[in-house]
């Protein structure tokens, strides 16, 4: 028996210029947060975008953006509604505020299944928010998706970075390209995860302090691109 | 019209193996269909029809279906899906992606949502017949 999905799913993704799974060791890094502003951000310049979380069991890009009410087309597959001039893509659309308990087959098969019927238009950037970790969506990813590239999201902590070390590990092994690391809720004044993340062979792609005031962004979109956070994600942007 | 999505899948994956095989013309392709998924087989077949090209042009296709079995993790209870019990916007969204069914469907004996869809998923592609 071959399952069939995976054999479309390139074709699906051949409209699409680049395709970046923001990816990290550790949960509550950051990781949604920047994929959701980065989308923001890039559709504002005037790119071509698609977001598409992939956190099947704990999605929660659709709460920082506000995403509400919101249906994919049904039309020789799925077409992801239109949100804020990005397309957006969730499990949400079916799963909705339940629990969804998914082991790590379940993952994988919720994650190729959307990968072989959503049908993305033309993009200059899809942006995947990634669940932590090098997990069944990480291991999918990089065995079916020809062109992926990773940007890894860590914080100051050590523990956090134990966990990019594991995963720009697995990546370089596979081959994989890794646009580089970017060092978030930075808040006091230290150059080692710069040094280590240059001691990987890796690009460090910039720093972005901590804000506290990130929280009462959360689901208003004109907000959330108001913070010094956003404006350090515009500013990363040019070297991604 | 989800079904022509799968529709294509099955198509290039069907292409790939008579490729693989070295067929010169593939006579049969025969698929499964999880009754889990929802897919509603006549959709499926007229997509085949219209999308089927180059080595696939004269084959026939056959559809069979089988029985979603679900088998409880935490208890061992097997039992087999039952989209009646189900609203319908459930068993839609079941349809684009049948793992959703853990956020709705429980052990009806325990009442856990952590069982494993041991039969009746999705679609397979069984079998490409074709001559060299």
């Amino acid at each position: 028996m071959v399952d069939p999905r995976t054999s479309i799913v390139n074709e699906r993704l051949k409209g699409i210029r680049r395709i970046i799974a923001v990816s990290g060791g550790k949960g509550g890094v950051g990781k949604s947060l920047f994929a959701s502003t980065f989308a923001l951000i890039l559709a504002r310049k005037g790119f071509r975008v698609g977001l598409f979380d992939l956190d099947f069991t704990s999605p929660s890009t659709h709460t920082i953006l506000g995403v509400q009410d919101l249906r994919p087309r049904e039309e020789k597959g799925i077409i992801p509604p239109q949100f804020q001039g990005f397309e957006y893509m969730s499990i949400i659309y079916y799963s909705g505020d339940h629990a969804t308990p998914l082991r790590g087959a379940d993952v994988s098969n919720a994650l190729i299944e959307l990968l072989s019927i959503v049908r993305w238009g033309k993009l200059d950037y899809l942006i995947l928010d990634m669940p932590p970790g090098i997990g069944d969506a990480t291991l999918d990813l990089i065995r079916l998706v020809e062109r992926i590239e990773f940007l890894i999201v860590t914080t100051p902590s050590q523990l956090a970075f134990e966990t990019v070390k594991r995963l720009a590990g697995l990546l370089q092994t596979m081959r994989i390209r890794v646009i580089g690391v970017v060092e978030n809720m930075k808040f006091a004044h230290s150059d080692t995860i710069r040094r280590e993340t240059k001691t990987l062979g890796l690009a460090f792609i910039g720093e972005i302090p901590f804000d506290t005031g990130i929280e009462e962004t959360i689901g208003k979109t004109d907000k959330l691109l108001d913070t010094a956070f956003a404006e350090k994600v515009k500013q990363l942007t040019l070297k991604i | 019209m989800h079904e022509w999505a799968l529709a294509e899948a099955v198509i290039s994956a069907a292409s790939g193996a008579a490729e693989k095989e070295g067929f010169r013309e593939v006579t049969e392709v025969r698929i499964r269909v999880g009754e889990l998924q929802q897919i509603e087989q006549d959709v499926l077949m007229f997509a085949l029809q219209q999308i089927k090209k180059a080595k696939l042009e004269s084959a026939e296709f056959k559809i069979e279906e089988a029985r979603a079995r679900m088998k409880c993790r935490a208890c061992g209870h097997t039992w087999i899906f039952n989209k009646k019990k189900l609203d319908e916007s459930v068993v839609e969204a079941i349809h684009f992606v049948p793992e959703v069914a853990h956020a709705y469907v429980k052990c009806p004996k325990c009442g856990s949502p952590d069982f494993e869809v041991v039969e009746g998923r999705g679609v397979w592609l069984l079998s490409v017949k074709g001559v060299k």
